[in-house]
Order: C-alpha cells, then structure tokens, then sequence
C-alpha cells in the first residue's frame, strides 16, 4: 500500500497549492487536492514552499576537525537550514584525496541522516591539496565526488591548474576554484582599502582573487572547458566575469550571502567573527556583486559554511581563523533580497536550487510528477534572534550573531519523509 | 593640581588618541605639564598613587617605553609589575584571552599592554574592568607617543598648533606612531604631510587628513618640524625595499634638506633611530632636536595618563 502525503495551502510563486506526494514522490502540484483515507495531512497555511536547496559551498570539517563540525551537525544545521544537498570541500585532515575518504564521509552521511539531506562530497584537486601532483580524480569520481576544488589552499601556479582542468574534465568533474594568488593573499586578515590602512591590519587587495578569476577564464575559453568560480566577492571579479560571459567562455560563479549584505566596516573593531576569506569588501563591491546576483552574472548562492570552535575566534583578528558559518541564516539572510526587489521569489528558487542542480548536474525537485519530494516549508514572516542557541551548527562564527532574521525554516521534507 | 580634582577622566581606558577630545588632549598635556615640574626637582617622587599597582604587559620587546612607564609609575609611588614575553606564557602558547583573565585575578589599577597584534589593547579593554592604556599595538596605534610628541612640540609651539605644518618622514604603511600623530596633530590643528615611498604608504593613505608625498624635497618645503620613523630592517627583506642605501639616499633626512624646511625647524624620532639609515647623525644631535626632549616628556606624559587612569573612580582626588 501507498504512503501519502499532502501539504495543504503552501504559498508556491504567488499561488495557493496543495503537493500530493505518493511514495516519496510528487505526485501533484496544484489547487485543492482530495484527501484520500489514510493520506497524513499538513496545513501550510502562511507558509511558502521551497524545493529544497542546494549549498554547494560547505566544510563539514570532518575527518579531522570534528570539535568544530561533524558531518551529524553538519547535516542537522543544512536539513534545518532549508537544504537538502550539500557538497563538502576537500580541506579535511586527512584531505579527500582518495576514494576511501570520500566513502567514509558517504557511509557517515547514509548512516547519520538516511533520508538526506544528501552529501556530495568535493574531491582534492592536488594531492593533500598542495599543488604538486593531481589527485586520482578517476577513483574520486566513482566514489561520489560531485567536483573537484582546492578550496582553502588554492592552486598558485597556472600550469597545475590548467592540468587540474582538463584532468578533472576527462571524468566529467568540473572544477571550482578558490581564486586567490597566494603571494598577494600572504598574511592577510582583512580586504586591502580604507579601513585596513586606518586600522593597522595588512589587508588582501581584490586582486588576489580577480586575477586569478582572469586566469581561470583565460584558460576556460582556451581549453573549452568549463570552470565554476567559488565565493566571488568584488566589483573586479564580476566584470571579469561579465565579459567572459559575453563571449561565450563556460564560466560559472557563485557567492555568498555576506558578500551580499555587509562589508568591511564590520572589521572596524578588529572583529574576528567577521574574517573570512577572501574578505568583506567595501559598499561600492557589495553593490556590485547585488548587480551581478541580480543580472545572473553570478550564478549561483553558497554559504562557504566554515563553522570553527569559539575558542578559536577568541583571540586577535591576525591570529583568528578565516570563515563564517554560515548555514542556518542563509536562506533568512537573502530572502531579504527577494523584500528588497533586487531578485524575483522564481529567481532566489534558481539560484539555491534549480542552478545549482544544472552546473553541477544534481537530482533535483522541480515540483513534477515523479520528482523526490525534496521541500521545506518557509514562513517569510517570523522574527527570529540569531543566538547561538538557535544555530543548530556546531560554529557559531559569525557576523550577523544577534541579528534580527526576517523569515524562517518551519519543516523539511525528503523523499516524503519529514526530517525538521 | 587644583583644578585636576574637579576632573573626573571620562575614559576608563586609552586605546587610541581618536577617543580624545581636544579639551581632554589638552587637559591630560596640561597634567602632564604638572609633572614634568616634579621630574625637575631634587627629589622626583610624589605618593600621589601610593596603594596603586600598574602591571606592565610587553608582549613585543621594548625598553624605552617600558621602563618610561615603569619610572613614571614608580615617580608616583604606584608599585609596577612588568611581564614581559620571555617572561610571560605568551611564550608557552597560553592566549591573550587566559592572560587577561590572569591579569585581571591580579586586580590591578592599570595594565599598560604593548603587543604585536593591532587591536590587543581593544581585546583587553573590552574583556577587563581594570584601565588599559596602550603602549603600542601591530600598526595602529600608540597614542602615547602621540601624546608626547604633541606635549614635546607644545614647549615650541604652545597649546594652539594652528598654522603649523609637521612631515611624518618614513615607513608610514606599518607605523602606529605615525598613525596616532596623524589623529592627535590634527586635533590641536597643525598641518600633517606624510612622505615615504610607494611600497611603505598604506591603502586609503589619500582619504587621510594629511599630504602625501613621494619626494622628501617636495615634502619638506616649508615645514615646522619632520618627524622621522624607525625604518625596521626587515621591511628589505620582505620586498618593499632594494638595499637600504639606497633608502638612505633618497629618504634619510640630512642637513640639505632641512635648509628647506622652515627656519628653526624640529627634528624629532620616537627612536631607537638608525643614524645615517632615516635620519643623519649630525641632525639627531642638532641643536633643532627634540629627541630627548621626547624621552623627558615620555615620563611627564605617561605619569598623567598613569594618574589620570588610576584616580578617575577615586573621583579625580589624590
């Protein structure tokens, strides 16, 4: 006999819809829906309804650093999140660099959160990341690996990374890159302009990751292979990307909601939960990267989830590590793109979902017969405070902490099974 | 110090001269003032902190502006304690945050803090009740140079720098000196340019309230006083500079270049300076030089901030 599931009166793109699913799948989308004996019902009056979301950006830290995430928490923090899909770069301890490490990661991801959210671990583009000799990305491919990056240590030299683009292409793995020139991004705790001249830290100029973008296009239309370029964060790099767009080159790009929302006058008073790498820019990038969200220029939406343990960020800006955590206010944080008018509800849907699943060729729910019932339920209107009480992440870093959120993940749906 | 009394300090810490207003800059340079009399006299020491315990952190080396707080405190009867890095378990990896807390079970009056990382001073002021003065954190800031600078130019200039113009000559980009004086001259109103090459100015240096200069001939026009940095020997080696002979020649401030200066203009280092590297020997000995000038008004201005910080709960009495 057959399982069904109806949400009744979700708020899907303006419209009042029932979702029948049948096994684990949609079965329909539309007004008023017959309730047969047997069927479970729940009422979404108020709230929307959102497939579930792809965060391709995240580091779950384990193997190795599990006292700042887990792949349980991590998990837990994307289902309560509104994701359903994650991938999990390379920079563990061991470093995902062989197969065994990518299917320990699986097995603890089946075993931990069997209904998903799903694991799509990142396989090393260089052996322990160190941009000498190319990672055995065919082992990684059939283990599971989604992509490949060196993300946190990034490929310096061009000759590697071209390499490491046409290897990685020959199994069907696209390559996100970090961009970042390691020389000009040495010792830097904060984004090279006004404010770090002011304040006294050696700042990161945006040309650290804007030439690399150059570089990584240049090489994209010469090779005619694609590259995805992760957490893009200034005015130099969208331009960039802009023109490359224009001419055709396979380039993607993503970036991330603090690059969207605030800037590096957060780091005025030497604010280690606001360090992350590459850093937050100034108002007139911010500006920027909402122009490029808004015209597609930038692609996709990611949180680079980099929780860390609260003793970590308890110390001098030079001396606290780079990252936010960033899953459990993403989705609360850019939906205010959508109450600002800078992006549409269908558009804030492509790029945590729909964009995602295309660039990097993922499952997805496209609210079609036959599609997982991958969904959560999202109620704009619920004020909610950002403690570290109420993140479900083992990190609490990060600069919005104390942030009146407008909007909230109420109920997550996978396969048809509830997981929040 | 009569009118001291009536004053209650509104700070509880010193981390920075852009905290101060110009009436509290002048207020402290005008205590000041009252001590650097008592430091003239046979007998240097006044009880005036007696019961008083001033812990030293000097995270970074430093010996001028250790043992000047260290005399100022000990002019005032105040017992000071130093802790210093070899000293200390900074060295054993224990984290600024555990030795604040163990500073503060110490329950001193004032810690003086001198460390490498920009923002130290903030992370201690905002994690202890005691004051915490800053003696120079990374490259932000060292507000009391600045205020001795500023105490060292008002026995010239008198209280109102208006009309006056100072260079800041030298390694701009990595100097807290240079930053604090930037702030505080401009406060008592004097006019700020900065030289330096390219490589040693830091970004936004244009949106600063100074003049900024290449050309050490260009920058020295007229000025009232220059004031040159400590050029730190390894900035070569990281890149921003060929040999320092090169350096030398072109940004050393000699006898030459101050003929284009104004008449009688200052010359003044924060030391410890390299002769012949960022400053001519003959002009550190001049007779325009204010260098120990600046080490006497040091003690002067660091036994103000010292009883300034210490009284302010006492109601501003002794």
């Amino acid at each position: 006999m057959s399982s069904i599931l109806i949400i009744q009166n979700a708020q899907y793109l303006g419209e009042t819809v029932d979702i029948v699913v049948r096994d684990g799948k949609i079965e329909s989308v539309g007004p008023k829906a017959d309730i047969p004996d047997g069927a479970e019902v729940f009422d979404a009056a108020g709230l929307k309804v959102f497939p579930s979301f792809i965060d391709c950006h995240v580091h779950l830290r384990e193997p190795g650093f599990e006292y700042k995430e887990d792949i349980n928490s991590g998990l837990r923090c994307a289902a309560h999140g509104g994701f359903g899909a994650v991938m999990a770069m390379a920079n563990t301890r061991p470093v995902n660099d062989t197969a065994s490490i990518t299917r320990t990661m699986l097995a603890k991801a089946k075993a931990t959160w069997p209904h998903g959210p799903r694991l799509y671990p990142v396989g090393a583009a260089t052996v322990g990341l160190d941009g000498k000799e190319l990672a055995p990305m065919a082992e990684l491919a059939a283990a599971g690996c989604a992509a490949i990056s060196n993300d946190g240590k990034p490929v310096g030299g061009a000759e590697m990374f071209r390499r490491c683009m046409e290897y990685a292409h020959t199994y069907g793995l696209i390559v996100i890159d970090h961009c970042e020139d390691p020389t000009l991004a040495k010792d830097t705790h904060m984004n090279e302009g006004a404010t770090s001249g002011r304040i006294g830290v050696k700042g990161q100029s945006v040309v650290a990751e804007s030439m690399q973008a150059a570089r990584d296009i240049l090489l994209s239309e010469y090779l005619d292979i694609p590259v995805h370029l992760a957490h893009i964060s200034c005015k130099q790099s969208v331009e960039l990307i802009r023109w490359a767009k224009e001419r055709g080159v396979r380039v993607t790009a993503e970036t991330c909601p603090h690059y969207l929302l605030i800037d590096d006058s957060e780091l005025e008073n030497y604010s280690t939960m606001a360090k992350v790498n590459p850093p937050l820019r100034t108002p007139a990038d911010v500006q920027a990267m909402r122009e490029a969200l808004k015209d597609g220029t930038i692609d996709i939406l990611v949180t680079d989830h980099a929780p860390h343990a609260e003793h970590e960020k308890e110390c001098t800006l030079d001396e606290a590590p780079n990252g936010i955590s960033g899953m459990d206010s993403a989705v609360a944080l850019t939906w205010t793109l959508v109450t600002d008018g800078l992006i549409s509800e269908a558009d804030f849907i492509k790029r945590w979902c729909h964009e995602p699943a295309r660039i990097f060729n993922l499952p997805i729910n496209g609210f079609a017969k036959g599609d997982p019932a991958d969904f959560f339920l999202f109620d704009p209107e619920e004020h909610w405070v950002l403690t570290p009480e109420a993140m479900q992440s083992k990190g609490k870093n990060t600069p919005f902490l104390g942030r009146m959120l407008k909007g909230r993940v109420k109920a997550h749906w996978m396969g048809g099974v509830k997981i929040v | 110090m009569q009118e001291n009394q009536r004053f209650t300090w509104p700070h509880k810490d010193l981390l920075d001269v852009s905290q101060l207003t110009v009436e509290e800059a002048n207020h402290l340079l005008d205590t000041a003032e009252q001590f650097h009399e008592i430091n003239q006299r046979p007998v240097k020491k006044v009880p005036t902190l007696k019961g008083k315990s001033v812990v030293l952190f000097f995270a970074e080396a430093s010996t001028r502006t250790k043992t000047s707080f260290d005399v100022a405190g000990k002019r005032l009867s105040a017992d000071t304690f130093a802790l210093t890095k070899s000293g200390s378990s900074l060295t054993k990896g224990e984290s600024l945050k555990d030795t604040a807390l163990t500073l503060q079970a110490m329950n001193p009056d004032v810690i003086v803090i001198r460390h490498w990382s920009s923002g130290a001073a903030q992370y201690l002021a905002e994690r202890l009740d005691c004051a915490i003065v800053n003696a120079g954190d990374g490259w932000h800031a060292h507000p009391t140079q600045a205020l001795l600078d500023a105490f060292s130019l008002r026995q010239h200039w008198g209280r109102d720098f208006s009309g006056k113009t100072l260079l800041i000559l030298g390694d701009i980009l990595h100097s807290r000196v240079a930053r604090s004086n930037v702030i505080l001259l401009n406060k008592l109103g004097a006019k700020v340019r900065v030289c330096a090459p390219r490589t040693l100015l830091p970004a936004g240096v244009n949106d600063w309230p100074v003049t900024v200069y290449t050309n050490l001939n260009e920058a020295v026009q007229g000025v009232d006083a220059v004031m040159c940095l400590r050029l730190q020997l390894e900035r070569q080696q990281a890149g921003l500079l060929p040999d320092l002979s090169e350096y030398a020649t072109t940004y050393c401030l000699t006898a030459r270049h101050l003929a284009m200066a104004a008449p009688g203009a200052l010359v003044m280092h924060p030391g410890p300076m390299n002769r012949g590297l960022e400053i001519a020997s003959d002009i550190a000995d001049c007779a325009e030089s204010l260098v120990l000038t600046q080490v006497a008004s040091g003690v002067a201005v660091r036994m103000a901030i010292l009883f300034l910080h210490a009284t302010r709960k006492d109601g501003g009495s002794k």
